[in-house]
């Protein structure tokens, strides 16, 4: 489903990705680890065509970036830690609009699911700016997944949630893969994706360092790993 | 669809086109997301609006000026009332994008780059309209001069559409700074130059009732930017949008 290799992304003299190769099967739940500094947001935002690769291939579901990033970006769905969701129109009134870019059909049909999905559905006509920050990040989930996108990319999501906010954000994350979609999830929280992904890889001076699929770790050797890859890069 | 094969394990596909009717879909969807959003905040035309009125009655009360230079400097404060208020529009439109994220949410969905341009462009242009509208009837008390001639809002109309087409286009590159809203009227002023010369000698000839021939170069100037501006807008938002 996403097939990456050698790639490479400079901002001026700073390199921050060395020839970075990455692939990942439909359906599989990736969780991306890495330090801060790594790479993680850069690699994601190429992956979402938000950002020109300097070098190297990448292919998403079959299409290539930046070529065909039009194609793409409708079998595409991004969740950061910012909400990307308008603060003076309503819960509904975000969705309708995305539900207009991405030319859904049946918009209103669809705009219900998505609402009763993440929980949202007595909170459809409020403004999106009384919305807790753990309320929010569901409907940004809401607007990734309202177009039905194969590919799923998640940065850092439970940034700035607090715990009820975070357990609540992993349903949705578990319903969300569980309808085989193929997900890429940056965390710097290993406790928290060792029960959501099914492999585990690391990223480390721009290139990835050491791949895991969760039936080859125990969840409490995941940091173990993660430090031994860290320390081996 | 039929996969074209690349390699062995990797099949390149088709991409679809995206038809008028999206890009038309995608326009409008951006331009009623800013009125929806701006009648229930009113942040922008209310700052817009206040400090048109309060540049106008500065003016007013600094320059104390008889029948006779009052229409020599009508044009002169009035366009540059526009265009200080328009620059408090445009640098409020764009941040309110990029506060949480919106430009990201915008340039991830499957549309045509100059769609979302179009859309913000056409949206920052009604608030302007809104704002001149509102700001010549309390001018033309005020100054005791009549702005409601025709050949006038034709040239408020053309300049405003120019001014804003370089503005939406420089704003998209200056919200994306640490220095927005210092950075956007260094960029925007030299390069509205042209405009704002062509739409005062335009303005000031119509309310002297100067002769058509004296009118019509300043008109065709702006004209002429509007068309440049416009299509180098069109031909380059996809470079600035992007990292």
């Amino acid at each position: 489903m996403i097939t990456v290799r050698k790639l490479v992304k400079r901002f001026g003299l700073k390199t921050v990705l060395r020839g970075l190769d990455f692939s990942v099967e439909p359906g599989e739940f990736v969780a991306l680890l890495g330090p801060n500094g790594a790479g993680k947001t850069t690699f994601l935002r190429i992956l979402a065509s938000l950002s020109r690769p300097t070098m190297g291939n990448v292919n998403i579901a079959g299409y290539a970036l930046p070529g065909q990033a039009a194609a793409v970006r409708r079998r595409l769905g991004v969740v950061s830690h910012l909400p990307l969701l308008y603060g003076d129109l309503t819960a509904e009134e975000n969705l309708r609009f995305y539900a207009r870019l991405y030319n859904i059909s049946h918009a209103q049909t669809r705009i219900s699911e998505v609402l009763d999905l993440v929980g949202l559905v007595s909170r459809r006509r409020d403004l999106v700016r009384t919305f807790s920050r753990g309320m929010q990040q569901r409907l940004a989930i809401g607007r990734a997944v309202l177009h039905d996108p194969e590919v799923m990319l998640f940065d850092e999501p439970h940034t700035g949630l607090d715990q009820d906010a975070c357990l609540m954000l992993d349903t949705v994350l578990r319903e969300v893969a569980a309808r085989g979609r193929t997900v890429v999830m940056t965390s710097h929280d290993l406790a928290r994706v060792a029960d959501l992904a099914s492999r585990f890889d690391v990223l480390s001076r721009g290139v990835i360092t050491a791949s895991i699929k969760r039936s080859q770790v125990e969840p409490n050797n995941l940091l173990a790993f993660y430090r031994q890859a860290l320390a081996e890069a | 669809m039929q996969p074209i094969p690349q390699t062995e394990n990797q099949v390149m596909r088709k991409e679809p086109t995206l038809g008028l009717g999206q890009f038309i879909r995608s326009l409008t969807a951006i331009i009623w997301k800013d009125m929806a959003a701006e009648l229930r905040s009113r942040e922008l035309l209310s700052a817009m609006l206040v400090f048109a009125l309060l540049v106008i009655l500065i003016f007013n009360f600094s320059l104390e000026l008889d029948a006779q230079a009052r229409t020599t400097v009508t044009s002169g404060v009035l366009w540059a009332t526009f265009a200080f208020a328009g620059t408090l529009g445009l640098n409020r439109s764009m941040a309110m994008e990029k506060d949480r994220g919106c430009l990201d949410g915008l340039l991830l969905a499957p549309v045509d780059r100059s769609a979302i341009y179009f859309g913000k462009a056409i949206g920052n242009l009604i608030f302007m309209l809104i704002v001149e509208a509102i700001v010549l009837p309390v001018y033309s008390v005020l100054y005791s001069v009549n702005l409601f001639k025709p050949g006038l809002l034709l040239v408020i109309l053309l300049g405003s559409i120019g001014y804003v087409a370089v503005g939406t286009l420089l704003s998209t590159m200056a919200v994306q700074t640490r220095t927005r809203d210092v950075l956007l009227p260094i960029l925007l002023f030299p390069l509205v130059i042209p405009v704002l010369i062509a739409a005062v000698k335009g303005s000031t000839g119509f309310l002297q009732g100067a002769a058509s021939e004296d009118i019509l170069p300043w008109i065709n100037l702006l004209i002429v930017y509007d068309v440049i501006f416009v299509a180098a807008a069109f031909m380059v938002f996809d470079y600035i949008v992007e990292e």
